[in-house]
This record gives structure tokens, C-alpha cells and sequence, in this order.
């Protein structure tokens, strides 16, 4: 299964209820303002890392860059492109999004 | 515009612009951008804040071909030029996120959310984004 998050983990719980409810083998693409939920140093860089073990985590590269902080992604975050973004459905579906 | 506001000389109110959301995910850091540029022809006295995701308003080095949105970041160093001049960043906002002022792409004052409450009070008018 899919999972993909929006929000900024600072704003909304998505990311916090996404994870709580990803299964083992599950990917979570962060999206948009959901991107900073990829990034280290961060209130929110240990709920994420727990769950690295077994749950792949990616984050949508251009949304990173948009926002200038490419450089801060936590080290394990697959990056992917929109390209990227088609495959993971097409091979982990069904998506579910947490908004 | 109010009689008062007409007045020969006019009168300076102390404006504060409250920025709390990232950008480009929402449109309220551009919006924000939008009316204190459009303030700014009145001479008031301006104050910009960044609490919160709107730390991440002013973070250097946002490219954003490639989710086809306008860039308005350099729009934030363009600021001067308008005499807005006076822009805050909460300390409590940056040390949650691991930022630091070397992240952002214009000069600030860092200030507590103490400091800021005591800001916000001074203020006339408060616009939150």
C-alpha cells in the first residue's frame, strides 16, 4: 500500500496517523507542504526514523527543492521525481491519502 | 481610508504582518507577500513575523521549476527597498525545525515567543497569514 502526506507534520497529525497506521512493508511519500516531514533535525526526525526499519519513506524531490531544503532530507528518504511518484502507485497501490 | 488617515501628514499606525503557514503548499505566504507590498505605499510602520512552518518562508535557495509555482523568496530581500525593514523570526520556531538564521535568505531579528507576545501587543492592527 501507498501512503502519501501534504501536510507539514507542525501543522496537522497526518504524517503522525499515517505512520501509526502504515503496515510493515508499506511506502509513505511525502508531498508538498508534507515534505518537511522528511527532513532531519526536526521535532518530528525521530517519529520518522522509528518507523524507517519497516516502512520505506520517500519524499517528492521537486517539492524539496521548492522549498529550499533539499539539502536538510534525512539520510534513508528515497527521493523521487514525478515519474517516480506514477511508478510507486502503480506498483504499491491501493493509495491512500492523508490530508 | 478613514478621515483620520486623510489627514494633512497623516497618521502612522503600527502594522504587523503574522506569517505561520511553509510555503507554496497554500497560498497564504504569497498572499501575505501580496498585501504588504500593497501596504507598503502608505507609509505605515511595518512589522513582518515568521512563527511556526512561516520560518520556512524565508529559507535560502528555494527552487521551484520544478512544481511549476512562482519563486516570490526573492521578493523577501526586495523588502528594503519598500522600507520594510523590520522582520522577526521566533527563536522557538527555528530551534524545532534545527534552522538557524544561515538558513534564511534575509537579515532578521531573532526574538522569544515572549518577546513577540509583548510585540504583537504594541501593535494597531494585526494580519494573520
Amino acid at each position: 500500500m501507498l501512503h502519501t502526506v501534504n501536510k507539514s507534520p507542525f501543522e496537522r497529525n497526518a504524517l503522525k496517523s499515517c505512520l501509526e497506521h502504515a503496515r510493515d512493508g508499506d511506502v509513505v511519500l511525502l508531498i508538498e507542504d508534507g515534505v518537511i516531514g522528511a527532513l532531519d533535525n526536526t521535532e518530528f526526525t525521530a517519529m520518522v526514523k522509528a518507523k524507517m526499519g519497516t516502512v520505506k519513506i520517500c519524499a517528492l524531490a521537486p517539492d524539496l527543492e521548492a522549498r529550499g531544503v533539499s539539502s536538510k532530507a534525512l539520510a534513508g528518504i528515497e527521493l523521487v521525481d514525478f515519474g517516480g511518484f506514477v511508478d510507486l502507485a502503480a506498483e504499491n497501490g491501493p493509495v491512500q491519502a492523508w490530508l | 481610508m478613514s478621515d483620520e488617515m486623510m489627514d494633512e501628514g497623516g497618521v502612522v499606525k503600527k502594522f504587523m504582518y503574522v506569517n505561520r503557514k511553509a510555503p507554496h503548499g497554500t497560498i497564504y505566504a504569497l498572499e501575505s507577500l501580496e498585501v504588504v507590498l500593497i501596504a507598503a505605499a502608505f507609509d505605515q510602520d511595518v512589522s513582518l513575523v515568521f512563527v511556526d512552518d512561516g520560518v520556512y518562508q524565508l529559507m535560502k535557495e528555494q527552487k521551484t521549476d520544478g512544481i511549476e509555482v512562482k519563486n516570490f523568496s526573492p521578493t523577501y530581500r526586495a523588502l528594503e527597498m519598500y522600507d520594510i525593514e523590520k522582520l522577526y523570526v521566533e527563536k522557538e520556531s527555528l530551534d524545532a525545525r534545527g534552522l538557524t538564521t544561515d538558513d534564511l535568505l534575509v537579515p532578521v531579528e531573532v526574538m522569544s515567543a515572549a518577546e513577540m507576545a509583548d510585540l504583537m501587543a504594541q501593535q494597531d492592527v494585526v494580519l494573520s497569514f
